[in-house]
């Protein structure tokens, strides 16, 4: 039972970008179009899921003052797979999240789950918490992606959605959507509406 | 004084305990738009004001009319119209403009007050008369309308409405709708008016058009209108943006009444002409040939001068702030013109720096008038 709320908490309540406002970064960073944004969260799920569970594993053997160092070489070792299967299977995104892809490792959502999570808890459930936390963060990028994409160039992942007939009506995409201040401003008005349904969360 | 006995007789039903008491606020705002209340302002920016907020704002209305019936006259005349007939012709193009402008910004502005069940505050008044001055005429209605809803919510409203708003609101609009719709409010075809009507041709329109002073300037190193008419306002611009001799009699009536600060407006024409001289003498080539005081002349820094960055609650609140803030925003203005090739103007980004460093400029004054009185008490 407490292992489902691993899952299901990140996603609202304890969500890592909007509620712990972690991973702020790359969210305004690879979010000017959906694919990149779908594989970026997808990425970061992988590595925090599997760092949770390797993390989990080797809890009990790791002096507390190396663990620091251990988690990064974990935490590297992943990022550098998943950066070369990206590669392998989807070049063009790859190309399109460039450096983005190798600074998951500085991501602040997987260190602090690893820290405050994985080292003291068993490996089942460090791992879906990884997954949890992963979909959190995926979810708050799609949906910033969608209305950046969708209002600024018109598009969901690549394909034109808003008719000709618009455009020639007189309808145009919004530029200041591609900038990431827009993006900033967007993850603004979701944490402005989350909080306007969880009353809990609001600061007095 | 058949109107105030009907306002008295309907004020039940709106206030506490009334069948439309959720009305209260737009109630509230109509009563006072009729009749000065029996109160005045209690707190907020215009503290040190025996005036209520609406008439103060009133007095910023009317300074900014010449200006707009000006553009009235020139959106007609560029379009080949004459006397009358022009004026009439540039009203009716930007009447829509005013429109959108006020029943969107407003229209959000008494939803806010509604649900927060406070006052409805007056500042968007002057707001929604500046929006439509500072666009291109050309701009489309529907842009504008998104451009006023982004600045009332996050420009006002996010931090508070009136009085709270780090940011002056129509510059807001401004910013959001030349970043997010680029090509509309740029180029060649957007300052011109592009109706067809009261004889008005679609030859005539393409006969007028042209690239801004600015445009001009930062182009080619020159512009093909005089200085006199810069000064008037006879060149391409913003609807109310071109005249700086009507800006000049609006800036003399805000004066003359004190509701804008005579040191903000000085310095911001100093700022401005002071970095003005300093590129004439080492500026880039091109722009070595070009008198400093075209700067205030062409583009929106006197509208801007006058009427933006003396917003008194977006700018410095103290007066050797509002000194270094106007000094800076004028200074900026002609440094992002002169070197930043992006951006031909740069009043409007000025502006809103300044409005961002204006809190924190104001920090250090007010500390060093501490230090320096502790230092008396110590003698």
């Amino acid at each position: 039972m407490s292992n489902l709320k691993n899952l299901t908490g990140p996603l609202s309540a304890n969500n890592p970008v909007i509620v712990q406002i972690l991973g702020i970064c790359s969210a305004l960073a690879v979010t000017i179009k959906l694919e990149p944004a779908f594989v970026m969260g997808l990425s970061v799920m992988v590595v925090t899921a599997f760092a949770n569970l390797v993390m989990s594993l080797l809890r009990n053997g790791i002096p507390s003052r190396i663990r620091i160092i251990v988690q990064l070489v974990v935490i590297a070792a992943l990022v550098i797979l998943v950066d070369q299967v990206l590669k392998a299977f989807v070049y063009d995104v790859s190309k399109q999240l460039s450096v983005y892809v190798g600074l998951i490792i500085t991501n602040c959502i997987i260190m602090g789950r690893v820290e405050a999570y994985a080292l003291g808890n068993k490996p089942w459930a460090s791992f879906l918490d990884g997954i949890g936390n992963g979909l959190g963060y995926m979810a708050i990028l799609v949906i910033v992606a969608f209305f950046r994409e969708l209002f600024g160039s018109g598009c969901l992942f690549g394909i034109q959605v808003i008719p000709d007939s618009f455009y020639a009506a007189g309808y145009s995409n919004m530029g200041i959507m591609l900038f990431p201040p827009m993006a900033l401003i967007l993850v603004g008005v979701i944490i402005w509406v989350h909080r306007s349904f969880k009353k809990d969360l609001q600061e007095k | 004084m058949g109107l105030r006995k009907l306002v008295d007789k309907i004020k039940p039903t709106f206030s506490e305990g009334g069948k439309l008491s959720f009305l209260a606020s737009t109630f509230d705002a109509f009563e006072t738009f009729l009749y000065v209340p029996n109160t005045t302002t209690k707190s907020g920016a215009h503290i040190r004001d025996c005036n209520d907020m609406k008439r103060t704002m009133s007095v910023v209305i009317l300074a900014l009319l010449p200006a707009f019936f000006f553009g009235c006259y020139w959106a007609g005349a560029q379009v080949d119209l004459t006397g009358f007939t022009a004026g009439w012709y540039g009203f009716v193009r930007i009447l829509p403009m005013v429109a959108v402008s006020y029943i969107v910004g407003l229209g959000i502005e008494f939803a806010y007050a509604q649900i927060r069940k406070e006052e409805v505050n007056e500042g968007y008044l002057v707001t929604g008369l500046l929006i439509p001055m500072i666009m291109p005429i050309s701009t489309p209605l529907w842009m504008v309308a998104l451009g006023v809803a982004f600045a009332v919510i996050f420009g006002k409203e996010v931090f508070g409405g009136t009085g709270m708003n780090i940011f002056n609101p129509a510059l807001t609009a401004r910013v959001f709708v030349f970043f997010a719709f680029t090509p509309q409010m740029s180029g060649e075809k957007v300052w011109y008016s592009d109706w067809t009507m009261m004889g008005v041709t679609a030859e005539g329109i393409d006969a007028a058009t042209g690239a801004t002073a600015l445009e001009q300037l930062s182009t080619t190193g020159e512009m093909k209108w005089s200085a006199m008419d810069a000064f008037l306002g006879f060149i391409p611009g913003s609807f109310g943006e071109t005249s700086t001799l009507c800006i000049l009699i609006g800036a003399a009536i805000l004066l003359f009444t004190k509701v804008a600060s005579w040191r903000t407006m000085f310095s911001v024409f100093a700022g401005g002409l002071a970095l003005g001289y300093l590129f004439q003498w080492c500026g880039p080539e091109e722009w070595r040939n070009i008198p400093a005081y075209y700067h205030i002349l062409v583009g929106g820094f006197a509208l801007g001068a006058v009427f933006m960055a003396t917003d008194p609650v977006t700018s410095a609140q103290t007066n050797t702030g509002k000194y270094i803030v106007g000094f800076m925003t004028g200074a900026l203005a002609v440094l992002v013109r002169v070197v930043n090739p992006a951006y031909p103007e740069g009043m409007m980004l000025a502006i809103l720096f300044m409005n961002a460093l204006a809190p924190t400029i104001d920090y250090f004054v007010v500390e060093a008038n501490i230090k320096r009185r502790k230092k008396l008490i110590k003698k």
